[in-house]
């Protein structure tokens, strides 16, 4: 029987059923589901999985590459800009390549339904000349993982599997192939390699040489890929497909009874073969990507050839995802007359949750910063960049993970007095650390608000790293003063109690900390709901 | 047969466990299911929605194309009309009149019914009311889902047998007044609903 699982999920399962001995990851829209289905269910193998979530995704990529040093089966997984922070991880294990298979599961948020931006990770994938898989369906996705271990144990490096926000959280019923019991993970066999794995210019240079070698390889296999097939048609018109761009185009092909011919490309680098075959065959192509418009760029050419349409000429939408309405469009198919959505419709946008200590620290802080001519506050990226929002209206920047401290740091040595920054607890353990001991090392006047709501709460309250005493003690180490490391607890009872600490600490010209402890409410109600469950 | 469907609602209000049971339902009876949901940022309070398709043959997209919805299933008045351009001319409207305003500009009551009553025949549900009459305010979804039964495709029978197991977990009780809600909701929807 079928069972129902979100994209996410059903990478992995057929990750559990690849034989993975773990999976290593930091949580982040839409990629968190693949490590939790794991963490619930990896409980039906019979060996154990690693399963706990790293600090950040470079940590997690380098973990994951360890394993496979190790001889055994890792998946590593981040959302799009997650790759940003293990990239050059990433791109040097392609040049050493890898011992037991390694896939890496990126999830692009195309849209931005809950990111800073679109990035396309297929663009990593050609930078770092590696295999990329683009499933899709969700039946497609959990056989790809399975295929790709299999893959990247034969080529012998990593695979970037890539899926896009729609079908990581959209569910339908996928088929497994192999039983929990039966699941069988490799054995320990750490490759002494030192040729390889030790990167110093004389092994780079020949690894980097047995990289390029292999690319006319790669090509090969794609060739051959199953996820690269050519639906026969007729017409004039011709469909080069990408990834979930293919169920758009398959949607109005059916829906229209139409017979363009179609090909599906979900394994690069480009099967050209069967490229040639396509544009051989018809006089116009439309190239629908979900992403970027990375290869139609790249078949267009510098001189532009004017018998390609896509996403480059306007034919699709140059921003966004696609859907069967942007794809009708794009095949000349009229506009749909449909009912406009009335005029006193008015946007509903997120908000902290009603009870958030988030909401108690920005009140605190609003008080404290409308007493400076000069109040910007810098900021990051959790649930607490919601404070951007009315009514707070209480930080000014939200730019990449653990940027709030070093920028406010940039700020305070341009001269900006106060210089605050606002981060939460997961956001400071994956990059404000480091971003602080700078602080430190240059005595720059700066107040670092940590919101500690002992959990990673935007992505769905996963455990972060450190947590309570743990991050005092983490910033004790990193050489804040007592007298300026301060915890308060943001709750309406103590609001006048945190404004004078807030004060006094926004005032003293060094780095200060103060950290506001109070759970989450979410987590707090589950813990409650479920005492056994640990958040 | 295929049948789409808006889910709409509020994030926290959970319309993801009525979709859980047309999904269990869907798969029940043998037919393909397709179901895109909300995770991250919007679940915060914001504006949610779900597209679920069932269908006998196979589904390639997720997402519903405009003017394709047969129902927009909403638990709340305004989030109703937010997808208006999904529904189909013949579609049809199944909505809370709970509203739920955690913004400014909300509209009038009045204002709300007046977009609704454009619509094809809509089902306006006055869900908590019939949800506390079915024992508890946490039954209003198993309302709305019960007054959307007659659009959905699904017998309302297997509708029943799929409540039963997905809330068996909880307890026998808690799982009846689900299914009385949901009756509830049903017996509501057969009232108002003028064929079409
Ligand atoms: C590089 C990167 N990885 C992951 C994410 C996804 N993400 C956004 S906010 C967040 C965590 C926030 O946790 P925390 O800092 O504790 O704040 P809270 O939401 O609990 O208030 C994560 C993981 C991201 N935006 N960028």
């Amino acid at each position: 029987m079928k069972q129902l699982l979100l994209g996410a999920e059903a990478i992995a399962l057929g990750a559990l059923d690849a034989g993975i001995s773990g999976v290593y990851a930091y949580p982040g829209t839409p990629s968190t589901e693949i490590t939790e289905y794991i963490q619930k269910n990896k409980g039906d193998c019979e060996q154990p999985v690693h399963s706990t979530w790293s600090v950040n995704e470079k940590t997690a990529y380098e973990a994951a590459l360890g394993m496979s040093y190790a001889g055994r089966r890792s998946l590593v997984c981040m959302k799009h800009v997650g790759l940003n922070v293990a990239a050059d991880a990433f791109i040097n294990s392609a040049i050493t390549g890898v011992n037991g298979g390694l896939v890496v599961a990126v999830a692009d948020d195309p849209s931005m339904h809950s990111s800073q931006n679109e990035q396309d990770s297929r663009v990593y994938g050609k930078f770092a000349m590696v295999p990329v898989i683009e499933p899709a369906s969700q039946q497609e996705l959990y056989d790809a993982v399975r295929y790709a271990f299999d893959f990247s144990e034969s080529i012998k490096l990593p695979v970037l599997l890539r899926l896009t926000t729609r079908l990581a959280h959209s569910r339908a019923g996928v088929e497994s192939a192999v039983s929990a019991v039966s699941r069988i993970q490799k054995t320990l066999n750490a490759l002494y390699a030192p040729e390889r794995f030790v990167l110093m210019p004389h092994n780079a240079r020949r690894q980097y040489n047995n990289l390029l070698g292999m690319q006319d390889k790669l090509e090969e296999d794609s060739e051959n890929s199953w996820l690269n097939r050519l639906l026969p048609g007729t017409g004039t018109i011709g469909v080069l497909a990408f990834g979930i761009a293919f169920n758009y185009v398959m949607e109005v092909r059916e829906a229209f009874g139409l017979d363009y011919p179609v090909l599906k490309v979900g394994h690069y680098p480009l099967p050209r073969k069967k490229i040639d075959a396509l544009f051989n065959s018809c006089d116009t192509i439309l190239v629908a990507e979900e992403g970027y418009p990375v290869y139609e760029e790249l078949l267009r050419g510098y001189f532009g050839n004017t018998h390609i349409k896509g996403r480059l000429d306007g034919t699709l939408p140059r921003a966004g995802e696609l859907n069967a309405d942007s794809v009708a469009l794009a095949l000349g198919l009229a506009k749909k007359e449909v009912i406009p959505v009335p005029a006193i419709m008015v946007n509903r946008p997120p908000e902290l949750c009603k009870g958030c200590g988030h909401r108690d620290l920005y009140e605190a802080l609003n008080t404290v910063m409308s007493s400076h001519e000069q109040h910007h506050v810098f900021s990051d990226i959790g649930c607490y960049t919601l404070g951007a929002l009315a009514p707070y209206n209480a930080i000014h920047t939200c730019v990449d993970m653990g940027a709030s401290i070093t920028m406010a740091k940039g700020a305070a040595d341009a001269g900006l007095r106060p210089a605050v920054a606002v981060i939460g607890d997961s956001t400071f353990t994956h990059s404000g650390m480091t971003g602080l001991l700078d602080a430190i090392n240059d005595h720059s006047p700066l107040t670092v608000i940590i919101a500690d709501n002992d959990t990673t709460a935007m992505t769905g309250g996963q455990n972060s790293s450190a947590n309570g005493s743990r991050l005092l003690d983490i910033c004790r180490g990193l050489g804040v003063e007592d007298a300026h490391l301060r915890a308060i607890i943001p709750l309406k009872s103590h609001l006048a109690e945190n404004i004078a600490v807030l004060m006094e600490e926004i005032s003293w010209e060094g780095v200060s900390v103060v950290i506001a402890q109070r759970e989450c409410i979410e987590t707090a109600a589950r813990k409650k709901r479920n005492p056994a469950a640990k958040a | 047969m295929q049948i789409n469907i808006i889910l709409a609602g509020v994030g926290g209000q959970g319309i993801l466990t009525i979709a859980a049971v047309i999904d269990h339902a869907a798969l029940q009876s043998g037919l393909t299911v397709r179901q895109a949901e909300v995770h991250g940022m919007s679940q915060r309070g914001g504006a949610v929605q779900s597209h679920l398709r069932i269908s006998d043959r196979e589904i390639y997209s997720d997402l519903i194309a405009e003017g394709t919805a047969n129902l927009i299933l909403s638990v709340e008045p305004l989030e109703a009309l937010r997808y208006l351009p999904f529904l189909a001319p013949d579609g049809r409207i199944v909505t809370s009149t709970d509203s739920f305003i955690n913004m400014e500009g909300y509209p009038t009551m009045e204002q709300i019914f007046d977009e609704l009553h454009r619509t094809n025949h809509p089902v306006l549900v006055n869900a908590a009311e019939l949800a506390r009459e079915a024992g508890s305010i946490r039954t209003s979804n198993m309302v709305m889902l019960g007054a959307a039964a007659p659009f959905i495709g699904i017998a309302a029978e297997t509708l029943e047998a799929s409540i039963e197991k997905l809330f068996q977990a909880k307890g026998a009780d808690i799982a009846a007044m689900n299914i009385r809600a949901f009756r509830t909701g049903q017996a509501l929807s057969q009232l108002q609903a003028t064929p079409t």
